[in-house]
């Protein structure tokens, strides 16, 4: 142990563990090679902390790549943790701890300014003694620039330690770190425990209690090796909480919302939702069909639901470009679908487990033709679960097309939230295979809301043909031009008839003033964040999040007009016009501000970027200042 | 038997469905198109297996074959090109008690929806695939497909088709789970319906390739095997019979074991000859809808169930107070 690193600690205390020192928030990062389980140690650590009843955000860092190489920067793997005494709703700025299991994964987050000024670094030193001398030296330049940087870095024996115990050590070194965690933030031991045999329970008594053992010596090795402590204030839960990750919480959103299929085809970062409801799902009847290609995931859903039975297809950005086709069939022919987008980095294959909100417009407009869909996006994790419930419902009402816009933050960001209670009004109607009396047309559409009921094969007397081509109210294919006028004029009205049913969004902050900042998504805890730091130091600044894109509510009009400056942040990219050849004829907006633009005629600026980060809070306080605090 | 229909005599308030109970709208293919054949064909199958028109789903992608359902007097699916059999997938997974037909051209088929027929034959859903083979492009106007033969002129190849075409049977006989192939001209409307009756029979994903005339783009094509009959090999198994008037013109028979795989491979690659009948039947596979039965059906007590075992996994009840404190955790 390095003394004089430890002599760098603000809390030192000769009589340890006397004196914690309190802190409203604190992030903490875990950080190794893909693969050594510095997630499941961030997970745990991040449910023991909202179970005691902290306000946690837990995201995932994810390399791209399965197994990239070992000690490698771009295979950092892990896990941010964000606690705080009150409700946590993004991942935060920078981090104030950091664990690594080696030196070169923190190099790619240095670099992107993940760490705070003087955080706490707590570094596996076993590769400062390495044989392999390029290793050793590697070793040393980072240690040595971090210390030249002020970092408070403590070098620590981790395998070492856990040789004691255990054989393989590379195996078993997170829940060592669980350990010294739960320590220095003073977690409930035994919660610890609890989640550490919960986790271990399928793979035996043996692998379980030497996974106990390895996390007791780590809380033990802290007590006595680290000189410092953190305490969070823990608001009292008063509520049974569920601690989830968005893909899950759409998972079991698909299972509330009495879905039958759900077709899908593998794609980062939507798949994991499949892989937890592949677990649960024939249980409550349902079944997930891994298809041979997108188109055949969505053709299938299409296919189901057709024959009256609630579907779901499951996507992310370059899924759904291969569905197109689908999707226009769908709204042609008025079958209900769910599509689940979990946005990544685009375009193309773009960055597969990175942030953005890309998919917007393309998700709205992207199908040729004119295809009305609804098109919503869920803000917090426990949003993504009840969005798929409401999501069915307006697909099986207005018989069309329902877009779900998730993204990477939402699919791997873990929160608490109150733990849903069922309710049986959430779960669709029993399949109808009632006769149909006196020659219902297909498509008898209602002349004001453009509704129909929708006939169901097995219903006697509502036998027709559906068609992706133009048709008749009797789905009869015709050409002739009243006809096509008249079914698109339809299928349009059924977006107005939902659109009445929207409530107006209520902006964050005040009705009024100098700023609004309108966002989408994902972004909602940032973008509040950050409203709220800058309202603290007075400026006036309010902010708008719009769950439902297409259609959007009525009201929105009033709220952008009672704005001198409407603003919108996103990630998805928009020029700047600081660059040469940009100026207000050729510049491209990020996308919600093309939207807004378009339907309101009010001159809304953006600001956006596509660096497949989840926005900070201090990011986005920054614009907000630069915006209002002109220099 | 007897002329008396089981369904008669069993339930004698049901029902009983004419010919005319499945003929929707009037056809519009082309005069001494295929098609219509196979259309009459497939009516009658309905009829005779009293098939209920609310129960049963034709299927079709883009092309002119897909025009079937319209003339059918049941429920259909007039989709995308090429994604017919998916569709009709996601129609049969949780409806087994749908009657399901998919009819497909060669360009549905063997071109833009390959990996679907690919997947399909693997998958074994119960249900009746029809490849309309006219080896061209008809409804876009005279385009070569897959099917057609090298060296033949078409909009897309004036100086003849490059490329040798594509054997569909040799390729659906060489996809694992293939359950039962066979291959019929509609011009011998007596082994279509044998055929297609024997592909309702079974159960699993019955693959017919249905070798039609266009008489518009493929004027000629056929003439020779239409005026040379021993060119077409007439396999006879099990549960067919020649009629009277096939049997005299068709001469050219040879009785086949269709549990013979290889023989059925051998006699799919013939070149000379036109194996027509069925030539591979394996009713052992399993089918993907009974593979994904569902452990339970869907009732709201079991999803109240479920989901309150998962939230117990990612839950955690009230623990209260501001948890321990940090000296007391330590001591």
């Amino acid at each position: 142990m390095d003394t004089q690193t430890l002599s760098l600690v603000a809390d030192r205390d000769a009589d340890r563990g006397a004196r914690a020192l309190a802190v409203e928030e604190h992030i903490v990062e875990i950080i190794s090679d893909s693969g050594e389980g510095a997630q499941t140690a961030g997970q745990a650590f991040g449910t023991v902390s909202a179970k005691m009843g902290n306000g946690v955000w837990t995201v995932e860092i994810i390399p791209a790549e399965i197994e990239p190489p070992a000690r490698s920067v771009e295979g950092a793997s892990g896990n941010r943790i964000r606690l705080a005494a009150s409700t946590v709703t993004n991942a935060g700025d920078a981090a104030d701890l950091v664990v690594a299991f080696n030196e070169q994964v923190l190099i790619g987050r240095l670099a992107a300014g993940e760490f705070k000024p003087g955080a706490i670094i707590l570094l596996e030193s076993k590769w400062g003694s390495s044989p392999d001398q390029p290793i050793a030296d590697a070793y040393a330049k980072v240690v040595g620039e971090l210390r030249e940087a002020g970092y408070r870095l403590i070098e620590v024996p981790l395998e070492e330690e856990c040789r004691k115990l255990v054989e393989n050590p590379q195996r078993g070194k997170n829940m060592f770190v669980l350990g010294m965690l739960c320590q220095v933030y003073s977690r409930d031991a035994d919660l610890a425990r609890e989640s550490i045999e919960l986790k271990f329970k399928r793979k035996g008594e043996k692998i379980t209690r030497s996974n106990l053992d390895l996390f007791d010596a780590g809380y033990a090795w802290a007590a006595e090796n680290l000189h410092f402590r953190f305490e969070i204030a823990a608001h009292p839960v008063t509520e049974a909480q569920v601690v989830m990750n968005g893909n899950t919480a759409a998972a079991l959103g698909i299972v509330a919302a009495g879905m039958d299929v759900c077709a899908m085809y593998p794609i980062t970062p939507a798949t994991s939702a499949s892989h937890y409801l592949s677990e649960i799902f024939d249980e409550v009847g349902g079944v997930l069909h891994q298809a041979e290609d997108e188109i055949a995931a969505c053709a299938f859903a299409i296919g189901a639901s057709y024959a009256g039975k609630c579907a779901v297809t499951i996507t992310s950005g370059p899924g759904m470009a291969l569905k197109t086709e689908l999707m226009a069939l769908s709204v042609m022919g008025e079958i209900p679908l769910v599509l689940l987008d979990v946005q990544r980095g685009g375009p193309s294959t773009g960055l597969p487990t990175k942030v953005e909100q890309g998919d917007l417009l393309a998700a709205i407009y992207g199908t040729p033709g004119d295809a009305p869909k609804i098109v919503m996006a869920p803000a917090t994790i426990e949003d993504c679960f009840y969005s798929m419930i409401t999501a069915r419902k307006i697909a099986e009402t207005f018989r069309t097309l329902v877009v779900v816009l998730s993204d990477a933050n939402l699919a791997t960001g873990q929160q608490a939230f109150k733990r849903p209670r069922f309710n049986e009004d959430w779960l669709a109607p029993p399949l109808d295979q009632s006769p149909i009396e006196g020659k219902r047309p297909p498509f008898d559409w209602d002349p004001v809301s453009g509704l129909s009921p929708r006939p169901i094969p097995g219903q006697p007397g509502g036998i027709y043909t559906l068609t992706g081509l133009a048709h008749t109210r009797q789905g009869g294919v015709a050409y002739a031009p009243e006809v096509n006028q008249e079914g698109c004029r339809h299928r349009s009205l059924k977006l107005a008839a939902f659109q009445k049913t929207l409530k107006p969004p209520v902006p964050f902050g005040d009705p009024e003033g100098d700023l609004l900042v309108v966002g989408w998504g994902s972004t909602r805890g940032a973008i509040e964040e950050a409203v709220t730091r800058a309202r603290r130091d007075g400026l006036d600044v309010s902010s708008l999040h719009l769950k439902f894109l297409q259609p959007m509510a009525s009201g929105i009009r009033e709220i952008l007009g009672r704005f001198q400056r409407v603003l919108t942040v996103e990630i998805n990219y928009s020029d700047q016009l600081e660059d040469e050849l940009i100026d207000e004829d050729n510049r491209r907006y990020a996308s919600l501000a093309w939207l807004l633009r378009a339907r309101y005629l009010v001159d809304v600026d953006c600001w956006s970027v596509v660096r497949g980060e989840p926005l900070k809070p201090g990011t986005i306080e920054a614009v907000i200042r630069e915006r209002l605090e002109p220099k | 038997m007897f002329g008396l229909k089981i369904a008669c005599v069993l339930n004698p308030d049901e029902e009983y469905h004419e010919l005319e109970d499945y003929q929707g709208r009037v056809a519009r293919w082309c005069p001494g198109c295929g098609d219509n054949g196979i259309l009459a064909a497939t009516q009658r199958l309905c009829r005779d297996e009293q098939l209920p028109p609310e129960k049963t789903v034709f299927v079709s992608g883009i092309g002119c074959a897909a025009r079937f359902p319209h003339y059918m007097n049941t429920y259909g699916f007039h989709g995308l090109h090429g994604r017919a059999l998916p569709t009709a997938q996601g129609i049969k997974i949780r409806r087994p008690d749908l009657n399901v037909f998919v009819n497909m051209g060669d360009g549905d088929c063997c071109s833009i929806g390959t990996a679907h027929w690919i997947h399909s034959l693997r998958m074994n859903m119960n249900m009746i695939a029809v490849l309309h083979d006219n080896n061209i492009y008809g409804l876009t106007k005279n385009q070569a497909s897959p099917t057609t033969p090298s060296g033949v002129r078409t909009a897309t190849t004036p100086y003849g088709a490059y490329l040798k075409a594509l054997n569909p049977l040799t390729v659906t006989l060489g996809v694992t789970n293939a359950s039962f192939v066979a291959q019929v001209v509609e011009w011998v409307p007596d082994l279509m319906y044998q055929v297609l009756r024997e592909a309702f029979r079974h159960r699993g994903f019955s693959f017919i390739r249905i070798l039609q005339r266009c008489p518009h783009f493929m004027p000629d094509f056929y003439t020779k095997l239409l005026s040379s009959p021993d060119n077409l090999l007439v396999l006879t198994s099990e549960g067919m019979e020649l009629g009277e008037a096939t049997a005299r013109v068709y001469k050219n028979v040879q009785a086949h074991d269709v549990n013979d795989l290889n023989r059925a491979r051998e006699l799919a690659g013939m070149e000379d000859q036109v194996p027509v009948g069925i030539l591979y039947r394996n009713p052992e596979i399993p089918c993907y809808e009974d593979l994904r039965k569902p452990r339970r059906m869907h009732q709201p007590e079991h999803t109240r169930a479920v989901l309150d075992r998962a939230f117990d996994r990612f839950g955690f009840e009230p623990v209260g107070g501001s948890g321990p404190s940090p000296t007391e955790s330590r001591a």
